[in-house]
């Protein structure tokens, strides 16, 4: 699929025996099913080096997973509580003065590159710029030398955390509460809430009751489907605080160009997606009665 | 005039008339026109002399002063003047990506929902594939294997981007297919090609062209991810070159705001410009959204 010769890539710059890359060549010539298999397997078997750090690429892998799970994780949490109720708001009084300000501000949100976010948010709040003095650290998930074992310890990752959850926050509940607000809007034609408010219901029941129940179903449904989004976050708001996660790997692995260890990460990044995607239809099916005739 | 041609004259009028109205739509065309006239004057205004390392003139990372509107970066170089260029860098890599990008996905789109079979499904397949497979990781690894450029770049966010707009048009095309004028253009013996371009394309090219504006705005929001990431030419101070190179040089810890600041900005504009223009337009041609 891809131009560009690996071989020559492999080899460059090494004094490569000729048996040795012509065995490499023969390699590659091997059936395409063959070679798929073998691709497959690579990131699991313990034998497969990164290329620049000389370790087990599924090691390097193991050891990164937690924190960027601990991040993503947080981070969607808050960002689609937040996100929802905005879009809430928003959406049940269209054109009121909490959506057109909601509304520009989320506009704004969605239009701007992560990193760059993040970047503004480390001079304010840790290097400390216009009067305000630094109060959290620059990078990383824990001051070298702490215990994160400990109670400390925890509260020091949280310090840690904090600015680059408040990134990833800020940039996802664009998208969630833009979402939300357009299907509130949507349902609100619906001609089951005219007979909710014609039985006398007050309007924060109809809203709670009846309009939110099924407003949230496009927008759970993105939550899981946003995941290859999300992971684009990761990858460079991870690389500005230096937050020790899949994504920074991700970034060190193409300084090199570290191709082994390249290659397993989008093969672990795509399984994510795939399984965040199956989710988001089952979901559907657990929460919509209306698919599942 | 025949009577095609006035009706989409007429069609075209009732547009800009329309258009007109929306403010939101009219502010972002505003700071659009601002950015292309930036973009194109900036080879004119600015000497190359600006962006040459080794004629430097500033100290390094100085704050904003009257020579130097928004501070100099690590070697001393006007921020403001290689933010100029780098308005025509993003742009072009936005605007050429884009073409790419709804020239594949249009033609995908209109091919899915025209023709029915095995032939139809794979191409939904493969869109299916595109949207689901997340855009970063592919696209890092594409550009490492084509190596840094910007030539390199364009392609990279061309291939990856138009799966969204081939969903879009094939369940336009999908929904133009049952019309009865094209049933007379069938019945009339006309090939495949002929309803596809004659009949499919018009019409659904109003709606190509709001996501197209769409399109340009995610598309310069990825051109920056990649360049941060060191996949753009090293040499071309794109506005997310710039940022990497802010990153890279230490501006963040040194507080230097300026070096910061004006690239993220710039961005946020273009893209909002982009995205009010687009969802301006969408409101106008939508049939969907028409009520």
């Amino acid at each position: 699929m891809l131009p560009g010769d690996p071989i020559g890539l492999y080899a460059r710059g090494r004094n490569q025996d000729p048996e040795q890359l012509v065995e490499l060549r023969r390699a590659l010539n091997k059936p395409l099913l063959e070679q798929f298999l073998t691709y497959l397997r690579n990131p699991f078997d313990s034998t497969i080096d990164s290329t620049r750090f000389s370790r087990p690429v599924w090691e390097m892998i193991g050891e990164r997973l937690w924190p960027t799970l601990l991040l993503l994780g947080t981070a969607i949490l808050l960002a689609s509580i937040i996100g929802i109720w905005i879009g809430i708001r928003a959406g049940w009084k269209p054109g009121g003065r909490f959506d057109r300000i909601s509304t520009g501000t989320t506009l704004i949100l969605y239009s701007m590159p992560e990193f760059w976010l993040g970047m503004m948010l480390l001079i304010v709040f840790s290097v400390g710029a216009f009067g305000i003095p630094g109060m959290f650290p620059v990078g990383g998930i824990s001051t070298p030398g702490v215990d994160t074992s400990s109670p400390m310890g925890w509260l020091n990752v949280l310090w840690h955390l904090v600015l680059p959850c408040t990134t990833l926050v800020l940039i996802y509940l664009a998208d969630y509460a833009l979402v939300m607000r357009s299907s509130l809007i949507d349902e609100r034609k619906q001609e089951y809430l005219t007979l909710a408010r014609a039985k006398g219901l007050r309007d924060a029941m109809v809203r709670k009751r009846h309009a939110v129940p099924n407003a949230l179903l496009p927008t759970v449904t993105l939550i899981f489907l946003s995941l290859g989004f999300v992971v684009t976050g990761a990858i460079t708001v991870e690389t500005v605080f230096s937050w020790p996660g899949l994504g920074l790997l991700t970034y060190e692995a193409l300084r090199g160009p570290d191709i082994p260890l390249l290659q397993a990460i989008f093969l672990m990044f795509s399984i994510a997606v795939i399984v965040a995607n199956l989710i988001a239809e089952l979901l559907y099916v657990v929460f919509d009665p209306r698919v599942r005739s | 005039m025949s009577i095609v041609a006035q009706r989409r004259r007429k069609g075209l009028t009732q547009f800009a008339n329309s258009f007109r109205q929306d403010r939101t739509g009219m502010t972002g065309l505003v700071i659009l026109a601002i950015f292309i006239t930036t973009a194109i004057l900036a080879p004119i205004l600015i000497p190359d002399s600006a962006l040459d390392v080794t004629k430097a003139d500033g100290g390094r990372f100085e704050s904003p002063s009257f020579s130097y509107p928004l501070g100099t970066d690590e070697v001393g170089r006007s921020i403001l003047l290689m933010l100029a260029w780098g308005t025509r860098i993003s742009l072009t890599v936005g605007l050429a990506a884009t073409l790419i990008s709804m020239v594949i996905g249009t033609s995908f789109g209109i091919m899915a929902g025209h023709f029915r079979g095995v032939g139809s499904q794979a191409l939904v397949g493969v869109t299916d594939w595109f949207l689901v497979i997340p855009f970063l990781p592919l696209a890092i690894v594409l550009a490492t294997v084509l190596g840094p450029s910007t030539l390199n770049l364009i392609i990279v966010i061309g291939i990856t981007s138009w799966a969204g707009t081939a969903r879009l048009i094939r369940a336009q095309t999908l929904s133009i297919e049952g019309r009865p004028y094209l049933e007379r253009s069938k019945a009339l013996g006309a090939g495949n090609w002929y309803q596809m371009s004659r009949h499919v394309f018009p019409n659904v090219f109003p709606l190509v062209l709001a996501n197209t504006t769409l399109t340009v705005a995610i598309v310069i929001l990825s051109e920056t991810t990649l360049s941060f990431l060191g996949l753009g030419d090293p040499g071309a101070p794109s506005w997310g070159a710039l940022l990497d190179r802010a990153f890279s040089s230490g501006a963040v810890s040194r507080g230097a705001w300026w070096y910061v600041l004006p690239p993220g900005i710039c961005v946020v504009l273009v893209v909002l410009a982009f995205t009010l223009v687009g969802r301006a337009m969408e409101r106008i041609v939508d049939p969907r959204r028409a009520s």
